[in-house]
């Protein structure tokens, strides 16, 4: 058995409120994320699972008709502090979106796209950079003879594991990934879930699921938001066995959904 | 047949008819504009047309070409000038701009795009030409009326803006918001973005803007009559008068009548404006497909 205090802490939120324009989404929501694990926030459609997702590395500010207060602490930092450098902390965290979105370039510019903004420009160490993050995302062998086509041109799932190549370029310490298999058939989803197990022994992985199979394959710890508030929270087998609230223990069997 | 099968028999046919004319319409004007520019094709050549620098109707000269370098150099300049900053004013406006501000000036950019060109041509009168007299001329030591290419050339720029601005918002504001996240989130900045998502993926859209920019440019006719000067010789500088085709058109229809051979040589210069249309249009089709394949996301 862990004890709590082997556990380190890589993103907290304190009393964390978003509100689109008078819509109150998220309510003082205070969680822990563990380093190096894989936590999975589930709960109900718009509950807000999305918005507190975004939140980590506030993309909530592209959207104006958004107000936030409380703080986000990524290793003890808050990201809301003036002083903080949004593309630097954004670098610290992938994103994994629920439909992939390619980047209107080459499969080979959509891994390189990260690695050329943050100064890597010598062609023989983007070449292998790329290939690298690609092997990592199980893509290399399907695209290593077209990797100058571009990206909208590879199925759905195969996008999808080029958008986890392109986030894991940057070498980030979290990943934060909404419904990523959502849009995927079977196989597609479960090479993804095949890469999550593994993106957890070195990055912090945030996954938001809906399906409650797929939150008990793969998390270690698990949040239950409901209606924007967070019921429960904790170590992944406590929560799905021995749930402490009745609404966890309702959605778990199925009876609220 | 009852009636409601009967009533989309007949929308169909009166569609089918409709569009069959459309179609017609523009085997029409080519053909009307040929025949009519037969008769200067049998007594010169067409290169001589098109190159010589001899424009003198009542001698029976009809050298296009100063008027040819007229039109490129109004248009290539007004757009030079007009598509960074619409472009710029395009991304601050769609991205960068808070919701309120956008809000607030798209109605006006839309009104602008709509306002008509003799209006545009009144004020440039008004204002830009004593401006070029007054004080660019005399800055670059060079004596100028004020009627001249580059005033010609800003009017457009002018008149290009809100076409172009107002087309490049709409698009930049149709890419989904996950597009932006998925450049930002590996830390890129927003102006990386901008230059290397956001522009990309709306660059069919931002040449078929740009296209109809010049469009309104390449034939704009009346605003340019009033401030370009109007003298069919080669300007020796920006600050000098030219002509343009769509110009010469408007301010020659009233005298060609009394001479066949001019009224002629005015329907060749129709015809040359719409054969360039033309191109340009064919051009945009292969364009625009390659910029959507290589572009799409
Ligand atoms: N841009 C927006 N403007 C206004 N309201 C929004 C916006 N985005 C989300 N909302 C609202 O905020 C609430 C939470 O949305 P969110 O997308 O975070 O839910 P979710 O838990 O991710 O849902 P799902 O499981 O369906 O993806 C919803 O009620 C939604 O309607
Ligand atoms: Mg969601």
């Amino acid at each position: 058995m862990i004890k709590k205090s082997d556990i380190h802490i890589h993103i907290e939120t304190k009393n964390l409120n978003v509100y689109y324009d008078n819509n109150y989404v998220l309510k003082n929501v205070n969680i822990e994320i563990p380093t190096k694990q894989l936590t999975a926030i589930i709960g109900p459609s718009g509950c807000g699972k999305t918005t507190l997702l975004k939140s980590f590395n506030r993309l909530l500010d592209l959207r104006d008709n958004i107000k936030t207060s409380g703080e986000i602490l990524v290793d003890g930092e808050n990201i809301f502090d003036s002083r903080v450098d949004v593309p630097d902390m954004r670098k610290k965290m992938g994103l994994l979106s629920q439909k992939p979105y390619p980047l209107p370039m080459s499969i080979y510019n959509n891994v390189a796209y990260g690695l050329r903004i943050h100064g890597k420009k010598n062609a023989k160490e983007l070449d292998s950079a790329v290939k690298h993050y690609l092997q990592e995302a199980g893509l290399w062998n399907e695209v290593k003879d077209r990797l100058h086509d571009p990206a909208s041109r590879l199925s759905v799932g195969q996008q999808q594991r080029l958008c986890l190549a392109r986030a894991i370029a940057v070498e980030p310490e979290v990943v934060l990934c909404d419904e990523p298999t959502s849009a995927l058939d079977p196989i597609a989803a479960q090479q993804i879930e095949k890469l999550l197990l593994k993106l957890k022994k070195e990055y912090t992985v945030v996954l938001v699921t809906h399906t409650l199979r797929q939150a008990k394959r793969l998390a270690d710890h698990v949040v239950f938001l409901y209606f924007g508030k967070v019921v429960e929270q904790g170590p992944a087998d406590e929560v799905f066995n021995n749930p402490k609230d009745p609404k966890t223990k309702a959605y778990i069997d199925g009876d609220i959904s | 047949m009852n009636k409601r099968k009967l009533r989309d028999f007949i929308g169909t046919k009166l569609m089918f008819t409709v569009t069959i004319f459309a179609s017609l319409l523009f085997f029409a004007i080519f053909l009307i504009l040929l025949y009519k520019s037969i008769f200067i094709l049998e007594t010169q050549s067409i290169a001589e047309l098109l190159f010589s620098s001899l424009w003198n109707p009542e001698k029976g000269e009809f050298g296009l070409y100063p008027i040819i370098i007229g039109t490129i150099l109004v248009t290539g300049i007004s757009l030079i000038i007009a598509i960074p900053i619409s472009l710029l004013s395009a991304v601050y406006i769609a991205e960068y701009a808070p919701g309120k501000i956008r809000r607030v000036i798209r109605p006006f950019l839309d009104v602008l795009a709509g306002v008509p060109s003799v209006v545009y041509g009144l004020c440039a009168f008004l204002f830009l030409v004593p401006l070029v007299k007054d004080v660019i001329a005399p800055w670059f030591g060079i004596e100028s009326t004020g009627l001249c290419i580059l005033t010609a050339s800003v009017t457009l720029a002018i008149m290009v803006f809100p076409i172009i601005i107002s087309l490049c918002v709409e698009s930049f504001s149709a890419i989904p918001i996950e597009l932006k996240e998925a450049s930002l989130s590996v830390g890129a900045t927003k102006w990386e973005t901008v230059k290397k998502v956001i522009f990309r993926a709306s660059a069919p859209s931002i040449i078929s803007a740009v296209l109809l920019g010049f469009g309104r440019a390449f034939g704009e006719t009346i605003a340019v009559n009033m401030v370009v000067g109007g003298i069919p010789r080669i300007p020796s500088s920006l600050l000098h008068p030219g002509q343009t085709l769509a110009s010469l058109i408007a301010s020659a229809y009233g005298e060609m009548m009394s001479v066949p051979l001019y009224e002629s040589a005015l329907m060749l210069v129709a015809l040359i404006l719409f054969v360039v249309v033309l191109l340009f249009n064919v051009l945009a089709v292969v364009v625009l497909r390659r910029a959507k394949r290589r572009w799409s996301y």
